[in-house]
């Protein structure tokens, strides 16, 4: 097998999975929508109680709505990854992923290839996302822009990786809301998205902890940091250490003789 | 042939003609415990089409799992144009398509992004593709549907670009999991035929899993899979012989006694 064959395969998986998302606009819509409330409407009502005070990477004290963006932009991602890849045991059990299960390529390079098309759709939906929130008002350094690329495809990968390993569990998609409530939920609240970490700690104690022990936390202190052309170092590895860990799992999860796949069991049959 | 799918053109051509399409040699699995399959063998070979008969809960759909790698076997071995399944998947991969039981075709999309897609998954670039995804449209009699999006085609249509699909990177193998389901009687038919003749033309293998017996056509080699052992296996005479029946129908009903169906 050539290079040539493998680009081939990355290039028609990320295509199909833009073309549906250019197709499932309600889809798009809904991913723009929840971030923006929470813009428009939370931080708008909470910035009188809640003023930030001045805290890294901001040089000044910053409004409630310019502190949450980072963590919306994290939010997206968050939303999107559990999605792309919950929707292939969704999509009538299973039925996207063994298409794309039998393609001769290695496994690990289907799956990589995959969460990089998530990835990328996740990046989309990101950008529009802060072209609205710059328009509002909140506006970081154009450079900074640039500078996120980065800690969006980390994070894309790390949150997509996290549904692919969860996707290998779940069977049907009723345990989306499940997902909701015990994985996307307690990852966006217990973290540094709504509420600098010192903040949380002078409220409780046990919250700061499991915040300091999520890797969300870091996934959005590296979002934020590099908006405002800072590099944190910390968040960077754990974010990158988390990533490698749980494509591993996924990729070990998705694997015929050691994965869950063959504990699962097939359709009945 | 030289430029298609993920193959080189050497690892393509051999190995010789003379291998068989499949193989299962003493193939077992077992689910939490419980014996799934108990050592099935069979041999298909190009221009073959075999029915995998089974009322449900036979197995059929488990085997079909462990020949596209969604399980892996721990019993036996699969053989696939005479690649091993567990160390060459790539190459026995390679040589197999498949129709799953669900549908599995992106309804937004359409058919040619249906198609090239699958291409892709194979390893072909972008014009090769579209020149496969029309030629195997034609044969199925979808060639005006290349723009349409799949959610506007019939079941019977949906089904036909799944095998054209299955079939777009020239595979010697075939396998189609009940293929017929939630079909009405007309669309069933004429895709039955339909695979037939693409068998005879093609000379591709076909593995056929259903529990209809009119799907078996009198000359069809026939597999009766029951709580997953091989009941039978041979012509539609030699099965009906076997089981001392008058009719394929008959002979099934009698293998297959005591399956709820």
């Amino acid at each position: 097998m050539n290079l040539a064959r493998y680009g081939h395969c990355l290039r028609g998986v990320v295509s199909r999975e833009l073309l549906r998302f250019v197709h499932q606009r309600s889809r798009f819509v809904a991913a723009l929508v929840r971030p923006l409330v929470w813009l428009f409407v939370f931080a708008a009502g909470f910035r009188m109680a809640l003023g930030v005070a001045m805290t890294e990477p901001y040089q000044t004290y910053v409004l409630y709505e310019v502190y949450i963006v980072p963590g919306l932009v994290g939010m997206i991602q968050l939303f999107n990854g559990m999605q792309s890849s919950l929707s292939m045991v969704y999509d009538r059990e299973m039925g996207s992923m063994r298409v794309l299960l039998v393609s001769p390529f290695p496994r690990w390079y289907l799956l990589v290839s995959k969460l990089l098309a998530g990835t990328l759709v996740s990046i989309v939906q990101v950008y529009v996302f802060l072209a609205i929130a710059y328009l509002y008002g909140v506006q970081a350094p154009l450079a900074g822009y640039v500078l996120v690329l980065p800690a969006l495809v980390v994070t894309g990968f790390m949150v997509g990786a996290l549904g692919m390993l969860l996707s290998s569990f779940v069977r049907q998609l009723e345990n989306f809301a499940g997902i909701m409530n015990f994985v996307i939920f307690p990852m966006f609240f217990l973290s540094s998205a709504l509420y600098p970490l010192w903040r949380i700690r002078e409220g409780s104690y046990l919250v700061y902890q499991l915040a300091a022990f999520n890797p969300f936390t870091y996934a959005v202190e590296m979002i934020r940091f590099a908006m405002y052309e800072r590099f944190h170092a910390e968040a960077v590895s754990i974010s990158l250490v988390t990533t490698v860990v749980l494509l591993g799992l996924a990729i070990l999860a998705y694997n015929p003789a050691r994965g869950m796949m063959a504990r699962k069991g097939g359709s009945g049959e | 042939m030289a430029t298609t799918g993920v193959l080189e053109q050497g690892e393509r051509d051999e190995p010789p003609g003379d291998e068989p399409a499949l193989s299962v040699r003493d193939l077992g699995f077992s689910y939490s415990g419980q014996p799934v399959l108990e050592s099935l063998s069979f041999v298909l070979r190009a221009g073959e089409f075999a029915v995998l008969l089974g009322p449900n809960g036979a197995g059929k759909t488990t085997l079909f799992s462990l020949i596209t790698r969604l399980y892996a076997y721990r019993q036996g071995g699969i053989c696939i144009g005479g690649h091993d399944l567990n160390r060459h998947s790539v190459q026995a991969h390679a040589r197999m398509g498949v129709v799953f039981q669900q549908p599995t075709l992106d309804l937004d999309l359409t058919v040619r992004q249906n198609l090239t897609y699958h291409a892709a998954l194979h390893g072909m670039a972008p014009a090769e593709a579209r020149r496969r995804a029309s030629l195997q449209l034609a044969r199925v009699g979808l060639q005006d549907s290349l723009r349409q999006r799949v959610r506007h085609l019939s079941g019977g249509q949906r089904r036909r670009i799944e095998i054209a699909r299955g079939l777009l990177h020239d595979p010697q193998l075939l396998l189609l999991d009940e293929p017929t389901v939630g079909l009405d009687i007309a669309s069933r038919r004429a895709l039955v035929d339909h695979v037939h003749q693409l068998c005879r033309e093609q000379g591709v293998a076909v593995l056929w899993a259903t529990h209809l017996i009119d799907e078996v056509h009198p000359d069809d080699r026939v597999i009766v899979l029951h709580r997953g052992q091989i009941r039978a296996d041979g012509s539609v005479t030699e099965v009906v012989s076997h089981a001392g029946s008058a009719s394929i129908g008959e002979a099934f009903d009698r293998l297959t006694q005591g399956a709820a169906r």
